[in-house]
């Protein structure tokens, strides 16, 4: 876990012999169309995309032409009430899945660090989910979270309801999916046309988010777990730290790097999120579960304007960019040192 | 990375004491949270349609019979071959893509290399959404758009960071002495990559072929907008259009569902070592 992505092969190449073609030019050579190909279809395909975000494009006719003002569009897009409620959504689903994954996750993990048995099945149990395809989970979590059934039908069944009534809260009855309510009413200013925040219909995602990806943040600490020595630990339990402190002072701070990369990975995974939410909830009721990936495809394929779609892309890319980059770069500096 | 999932005591537990009743539970509630939707999915798949009745969710189902699984099966069958030819060809082309990318980044390393391969990795975290229309356009002028071969291309390109980056780190443990002594005996690079590193390199094709089977099977937005054609998209495409229509019962989708899944969970089943391998080096290790 301490090797970086760009860790530093063991050496360097050593004199080349003399061939036809000089053996140090053959790698960029042979490393030349795959990467081109690659280059094409991700940077000069994005380099296109902003393009179209800057120009006439907004019927299936093609029109490549600037727009006046340049930035009408972005202008547009952010003073669309959906978009704006789009980033509210893609955050609150971005925060409450990073605490629910990587919390259960380290739950998960420091349970099987203990001795039980059965420990690889209980762990592949965990880890299952994410072999899955995302539209089977939201497939899956949209009957599960079916308001008439699912959730609801399960409290009834193990008197969970009964004893609300009993207790006078009433039933629970988990129509959260279809549930247009916004919890909370953050002030804002006037621009911000969006109510602020937390959409009802987003719980149901971000718990089958959960159930599908905690399993990685899961595997990722536990392969971070193996690599702190034992004796570290044998110290802390020999000087008297209780199984609690030995964790909390030593070994969660020692797996920060972990709690970190699986923060970036999911991260950029949720702020790019399309089909679960387009299997689950699609945009939801009042656009509750409406995010920038489902815009970008309703935009483009559904009402050919080709530069609002474009131009939402941009603005996903741009914010994936923030967080992957510096991760990026990090890593580049490492091997450079 | 298997060795370093085997437990590593704290403390060895000497009683059976709150503590282990609290670790029982949780691991218990856990283990019924995770298994819970796989049991709606098989359970609702297994009923027919006269006892999908929606108060009845959760029972087993009353009599023994194919359920919706027949439906699903005639439905989806021809989305399933899609899938499969899909997927052998992309997953295939582009792990010998990165497997020769991977050992060129390792052992032939050139200024500027490490530069290039940062661009490369940022290939594999860009929201497709960003590159889809020119991609579409692309496709259409060179006569792809709609097909399977269209989308194949599209999967081995966008897969080359992927597959470089789980090679580049294999070949990396690789001691450079082995490319050395080859060198000496007059080996060149090409020589070097087929006699000693293909060879040597099994396990990472193992590791790569599932990760790339498993992406690219669950993958949807690809197959949603480069296949316009219904019968011709793959599987997880067709289950969404199953889950969406109406006329459609929930034994079917959930029964559809088990069937699309079926693939890459049996993999995991069988080759789940692997699968783990995958995933961890996917994740770049920071």
């Amino acid at each position: 876990m301490a090797q970086g992505a760009l860790e530093r092969p063991a050496a360097r190449a050593g004199t080349p012999r003399r061939r036809l073609i000089p053996e140090r030019l053959l790698s960029p050579l042979i490393l030349a169309p795959s990467l081109i190909a690659l280059f094409i279809f991700v940077y000069g395909f994005i380099g296109l995309t902003f393009w179209v975000s800057l120009s006439n494009w907004r019927t299936p006719k093609r029109d490549l032409s600037l727009i006046e003002p340049l930035w009408e569009t972005y202008r547009r897009l952010f003073t669309t009430t959906r978009f704006q409620i789009d980033i509210r959504n893609t955050i609150v689903f971005t925060v409450f899945f990073l605490i629910g994954s990587v919390g259960v996750g380290l739950l998960l993990a420091i349970a099987l660090d203990q001795s039980i048995p059965a420990r690889g099945l209980i762990r592949n149990i965990f880890l299952f989910p994410y072999a899955l395809s995302f539209v089977v989970t939201g497939v899956a979590w949209r009957w599960i979270f079916n308001p008439d059934s699912g959730i609801t039908l399960l409290l009834d069944h193990l008197g969970i309801n009964w004893l609300l009534g009993k207790v006078g809260l009433g039933p629970l009855h988990v129509d959260w999916l279809i549930s247009p309510r916004i919890l909370g009413d953050i002030p804002m200013p006037d621009a911000v046309k969006a109510q602020i925040g937390i959409p009802v219909a987003m719980i149901p995602v971000i718990i089958a988010a959960v159930w599908q990806l905690s399993g990685f943040a899961m595997a990722m600490y536990l392969a971070g777990l193996g690599t702190i020595s034992h004796d570290i630990r044998e110290a802390a339990a020999l000087d008297g730290a209780s199984l609690y402190r030995t964790y909390k002072d030593i070994v969660i701070p020692l797996l920060k790097p972990i709690t970190i990369s699986v923060m970036i990975i999911l991260g950029h995974i949720s702020l790019k999120i399309f089909d679960l939410v387009f299997a689950m909830s699609g945009k939801g009721p009042g656009f509750a579960t409406d995010v920038p990936g489902i815009f970008v495809f309703e935009q483009t394929f559904g009402a050919n304007k080709y530069n609002l779609g474009a131009a939402a892309s941009i603005v996903m890319l741009a914010l994936i960019a923030i967080v992957i980059v510096p991760y990026l770069a990090r890593s580049l500096r490492e091997v450079e040192r | 990375m298997n060795a370093s999932l085997t437990p590593v005591q704290a403390r060895p537990s000497r009683r059976f004491g709150f503590r282990r009743v609290f670790l029982f539970l949780v691991l218990a509630v856990a283990i019924l949270f995770y298994l819970m939707p796989m049991y709606v999915m098989v359970v609702s798949g297994l009923k027919d349609a006269a006892d999908v009745s929606i108060d009845q969710m959760w029972n087993l189902p009353t009599s023994f019979t194919a359920g919706g699984f027949a439906e699903a099966w005639r439905q989806l069958s021809p989305n399933l071959a899609q899938s499969f030819l899909l997927v052998i060809p992309a997953t295939i082309i582009s792990s010998l893509i990165g497997a020769i990318n991977g050992y060129l980044f390792s052992k032939w390393r050139f200024r500027g290399s490490e530069v290039l391969f940062a661009l490369v990795l940022f290939g594999m975290f860009i929201p497709y959404q960003s590159i889809l229309i020119p991609l579409i356009q692309f496709l259409d002028r060179i006569g792809l758009y709609g097909s399977l071969p269209g989308l194949i291309v599209v999967h081995v390109i966008y897969g080359i960071p992927i597959t470089t980056l789980i090679f580049r780190n294999y070949f990396a443990n690789i001691p450079y002495e082995i490319v050395e002594a080859a060198r000496i005996d007059g080996a060149g690079l090409w020589q070097i990559f087929r006699q000693v590193m293909l060879p040597l390199s099994l396990p990472a094709f193992v590791v790569v072929g599932i990760f790339q089977f498993t992406n690219i099977w669950n993958e949807f937005l690809f197959g949603l907008t480069v296949i316009t054609n219904p019968r011709q998209q793959p599987v997880t495409v067709a289950l969404n259009n199953l889950s969406g229509s109406f006329s459609v019962s929930w034994n079917v989708v959930m029964a559809g569902a088990v069937i699309a899944a079926l693939p890459t969970l049996v993999i995991y089943v069988l080759l789940g070592r692997f699968f783990i391998q995958g995933m961890l080096a996917g994740s770049m290790k920071g």
